[in-house]
């Protein structure tokens, strides 16, 4: 259940933000993906999940599921949590006709179990904090048993302890459900907490790839940077990226 | 010859050309993704995969919710055409054909194009901002990475509910416009009865009338959802590309149903 990327290119605008993109995330494995804001992170993630087409380039993903945590948890704001969860099981015609009506509540309690949000299946998603909407997320990811799971930003917005636990909930369904993950953060506790290895893109390139360790040993300039927050370095940002 | 180049561009008439040059590609590019979701919408309901519950929530929202606003802008046009028409009509003395006229104008024309203005703001509007939010908040692509076709779950329910229910609404609208019509020519005119009035209703209503008048209703609510949801779906940016893409749903579809109107009218009355 591996994902191998490889020469990924895409273009906005004649803008190259991927150029010549290479990866492999092995079975059960988290990657992380960092880099500054309109570094092409996200545009990865919509590329592999099916969002957007590349320009060029091989992307081999093993057969299987691939579920997506939304930056902003992108929950259905019409549905409760309930129907938020279950909606792909309701909706596919694959799941339609598998699960009785209590299965599918037991399903649904199940999945809330595993991110800590018991008994909240009638509340709408608008009655949620920021960090229980990203767990109901996770539930509703998870609840088809993926075989490969996207996040993007799985911790932005929320605050140190809400991130921890969305991290611990992150090597929990690893663990669990043996998914293979692309995490997609500026975070570093998020990129120490939970990554395997990384990699780091700048101007479409990946300028370093590692471990999370090496990030912070490496002598390289750009790690360097992103490491000390510095306006300093080769990573130029321009005002109109923020 | 960049100089030359560089000065054309800045020519007012080469600007004129880029904004109509620009304009016509935007609506080609509108018109064609209307078409192309109407080629989704049509693959999934000659499949039958229609989701009833949302069928059933969304006609529920298209009749019931746009009813009270239709009805009284159907009405108010009826009477303002009976207290205009009727003191005439009976001067003239065609106090006999004051129910005629109203009926089918209504039927014909009025309680049809004014119920679709009338749906248009209130369920167009709405059926569009609620798409372009979903859009901009992810929700549109959530959906389709639990591999749930939005056109399948959005946008075929709303156009079937349009196509089902905007007769109803229709139907109910041009009745209380007739109605309302009648008060009025009574009031306005000392001479019209009731009976008079209601008897010159049926003497020049025919089946057709209402037929056509039913046909272009579906046609009318089809075409108002499948617009609003069209441009609501393909909306981008923020709370400003909701706000322009609910804005582009009312407009292209108070001129679709006015261009409608006018095809229905040359291929049955012409």
């Amino acid at each position: 259940m591996s994902i191998n990327v490889e020469n990924l290119t895409k273009e906005f605008d004649g803008k190259k933000v991927l150029d010549n993109i290479s990866f492999k995330v092995e079975k059960g494995e988290i990657l992380s993906i960092v880099g500054f804001s309109g570094s092409g992170k996200s545009t990865i993630l919509k590329i592999l999940c099916g969002l957007l087409q590349a320009d060029s380039g091989n992307i081999n993903i093993d057969e299987g599921d691939v579920a997506m945590v939304f930056q902003y948890s992108a929950l259905f704001d019409s549905l409760n949590v309930f129907d938020n969860i279950s909606f792909a099981l309701q909706e596919r015609k694959e799941f339609r006709n598998l699960y009785s009506k209590q299965e599918l509540k037991d399903l649904v309690a199940k999945s809330l179990n595993t991110v800590g949000l018991p008994g909240i299946e009638d509340k709408f998603p608008h009655e949620l904090s920021g960090g229980m909407q990203k767990r109901v997320s996770l539930a509703r990811a998870i609840i088809t048993k993926p075989k490969f799971i996207l996040y993007d930003e799985p911790t932005a917005g929320l605050d140190p302890i809400a991130s921890t636990v969305i991290e611990d909930y992150i090597l929990r369904l690893r663990d669990e459900t043996k998914a293979t993950a692309i995490v997609v953060t500026h975070q570093m506790s998020t990129i120490k907490r939970c990554s395997d290895k990384l990699i780091m893109l700048y101007g479409g390139h990946i300028v370093f790839r590692g471990t999370p360790d090496d990030l912070l040993k490496q002598d390289n300039p750009y790690t360097k940077q992103f490491v000390s927050a510095s306006i300093e370095g080769p990573m130029k940002i321009a005002a109109s990226d923020f | 010859m960049a100089n030359i180049r560089l000065y054309l561009k800045q020519t007012i008439t080469y600007q004129l050309f880029l904004m109509f040059f620009k304009h016509v590609q935007e609506f080609l590019e509108t018109f064609g993704n209307i078409a192309y979701q109407l080629v989704q919408v049509l693959k999934y309901l000659f499949s039958f995969q229609i989701n009833f519950k949302q069928l059933i929530e969304q006609s529920s929202r298209f009749a019931v919710d746009s009813l009270p606003i239709t009805l009284s802008i159907v009405a108010m046009t009826s009477i303002i055409l009976a207290m205009q028409v009727a003191p005439e009509m009976v001067k003239q003395g065609g106090k006999d054909y004051i129910g005629l006229l109203v009926a089918l104008t209504m039927v014909r024309e009025i309680g049809v194009i004014m119920s679709g203005f009338a749906i248009i703001s209130m369920i167009g509007s709405s059926q569009a901002s609620e798409l372009a939010t979903m859009k901009v908040t992810d929700q549109i692509d959530a959906m389709k990475v639990l591999k749930v076709s939005p056109f399948k779950y959005l946008f075929l329910p709303r156009v079937l509910a349009g196509v089902i229910m905007m007769p109803f609404v229709v139907i109910i609208a041009s009745a209380f416009g007739i109605l309302a019509g009648g008060l009025t020519s009574m009031i306005a005119a000392k001479d019209v009865t009731w009976l008079c009035y209601i008897s010159s209703v049926w003497q020049g209503l025919y089946i057709r009338d209402i037929n056509i008048m039913l046909l272009k209703a579906a046609c009318f609510g089809g075409c108002i959802s499948l617009i609003s949801s069209s441009c609501g779906y393909e909306a981008k940016g923020g709370a400003k590309g909701v706000g322009i893409a609910t804005t582009k749903a009312v407009v292209w579809s108070f001129v679709a149903i006015v261009i409608a109107d006018a095809i229905f009218a040359a291929a049955f009355y012409f």
